[in-house]
């Protein structure tokens, strides 16, 4: 398959790139990795007229704790990640969303940004950004701008970034040393998108949650923070009764659709023993880390 | 529509031309260079039957365009081969049987050589880690897991041979 016609630059700055946006308006995309971007342009599902590639704008891709946060350069690739002793260490959660995107060859190319950008409900990222309450921050012509995940991520491949914005990195709050992450992911074979996933981020306090993140993979328009799920873990022990009341709670805010994945009640089922699982994963890596 | 000039090394061979944006790596490779060992087999970023080395990082080369890789060096599958010897991937597919059609092969090859550089002696499940990106629908993948295990020894058995060699010679 062969993609329809556009022109392409590789800018070797930020503010060039930025330029050539302004330039092109809606037309142009940004091209990261492209291993979501390319496959659309083959099918034809996108036809932009202009790529704006970011592999040689400096300083996207890298990663360092800073200011109370992990910040990782929205070019950071998903093997980058996966092979960090660090992030492994602090950030496990991270670690599990890169481990299971796509395939070990396009995990090479695709990056953080770009699955996050893309804004497939689908992707892994979305929903374990949503976890840990990320933020993201995004560079256009008046400057850079700090956007929280629940806001960046409006719609099925939608994000609230303007034409002529570039995400550049992501941040992600530091754990306290009773923090614990995981997603975990259904999928029907390596390289698929999850039937369903689930990703959870506890904070203990005492044996007590102090703050619960959860997000919701492939189970509605976007990737959706179960709110009331998170609510009801705050104050209690994370016991089984209450992880199930959790687990409960999230699998009602979901909102799967019937689909060659599987049927909708299906997917709600699936909601609700993923989160549980995942929130006893993460729960228990928090009690080890305050073991430490 | 602009073309761009790009210069890319495939097996050490240096391939110059103008390329439209949208021509994809794996067709300047097969069509361009003429090196059509590498196989465009789903066309989807999910067989891997198109991966090539791209400055030693394996790439699904139906989804990269020409244009990111200018300026990279390649390896395809024919680069293994080097002054008429097989390279021990291509040694181990050949005796344990790593494939029936051979579609997968140049992928699978490739993804064998870039694991074993990194792990030298992978266990089973690793090599089927690394090989989860690709697809055989003839062998079962049985024997192509057993044929990159058998590079794996060769190519820690002739290292071993030449360390007390080297020491030799220069003693």
């Amino acid at each position: 398959m062969i993609p329809p016609p556009f022109e392409y630059a590789a800018p070797r700055s930020l503010s060039e790139a930025i330029s050539l946006l302004q330039e092109h308006g809606s037309e142009a995309k940004v091209l990261a990795g492209g291993q979501s971007l390319i496959p659309l342009l083959k099918l034809r599902l996108a036809s932009p007229t202009f790529l704006v590639d970011l592999r040689k704008v400096p300083g996207l891709s890298t990663f360092k704790e800073s200011d109370g946060h992990l910040v990782v350069g929205s070019m950071v690739r998903e093997a980058t990640i996966e092979h960090s002793p660090l992030i492994r260490r602090r950030y496990r959660g991270l670690v599990e969303a890169s481990e299971v995107v796509a395939d070990p060859i396009v995990r090479n190319l695709a990056t953080l940004g770009g699955n996050l950008a893309h804004a497939d409900p689908a992707n892994d990222h979305p929903s374990m950004m949503l976890a840990f309450r990320a933020h993201v921050m995004a560079v256009g012509p008046k400057g850079t701008r700090r956007i929280p995940i629940d806001e960046f991520l409006v719609d099925t491949f939608e994000t609230s970034l303007a034409p002529e914005e570039i995400l550049t990195e992501i941040h992600i709050p530091q754990p306290t040393s009773q923090t614990g992450s995981a997603y975990i992911k259904l999928e029907r074979k390596v390289g698929d998108y999850a039937i369903a996933a689930v990703a959870a981020v506890v904070t203990l306090d005492g044996g007590i949650c102090k703050q619960a993140g959860l997000g919701l993979t492939n189970v509605g328009p976007k990737s959706i923070r179960p709110t009331k799920a998170e609510q009801f873990l705050v104050g209690k022990h994370l016991d089984d009764e209450t992880i199930r009341e959790a687990a409960r709670l999230a699998a009602a805010a979901a909102e799967p659709t019937s689909d060659l994945r599987g049927p909708a009640d299906y997917k709600r089922g699936v909601v609700r023993t993923l989160t549980a699982r995942a929130l006893h994963q993460a729960a228990q890596r928090a009690q080890k880390g305050a073991s430490h | 529509m602009t073309t761009h000039k790009v210069k890319v090394t495939i097996n050490g061979q240096v391939h110059e031309a103008k390329v439209e944006p949208r021509l994809l790596l794996v067709h300047f490779i097969r069509e361009v260079a003429n090196l059509t060992g590498t196989h465009i087999g789903c066309d989807t970023t999910s067989c891997g039957a198109c991966t090539v080395l791209v400055n030693g990082t394996l790439m699904k080369s139906c989804t990269v365009l020409t244009v990111q890789a200018d300026g990279a060096n390649i390896q395809t599958v024919e680069g293994l081969e080097q002054n008429g010897q097989l390279h021990p991937i291509q040694e181990g597919f050949m005796q344990e049987h790593g494939l029936q059609c051979g579609f997968c092969t140049p992928g699978m090859m490739l993804v064998g050589k870039a694991l074993l550089e990194d792990n030298p002696d992978p266990t089973e499940a690793e090599v089927r880690k690394a090989i989860s990106g690709n697809l055989c629908r003839c062998t079962g993948y049985v024997n192509i897991v057993k044929a990159i295990q058998y590079a794996g020894k060769k190519m820690q058995e002739s290292a071993e041979v030449k360390t007390p060699a080297a020491v030799h010679a220069e003693g």
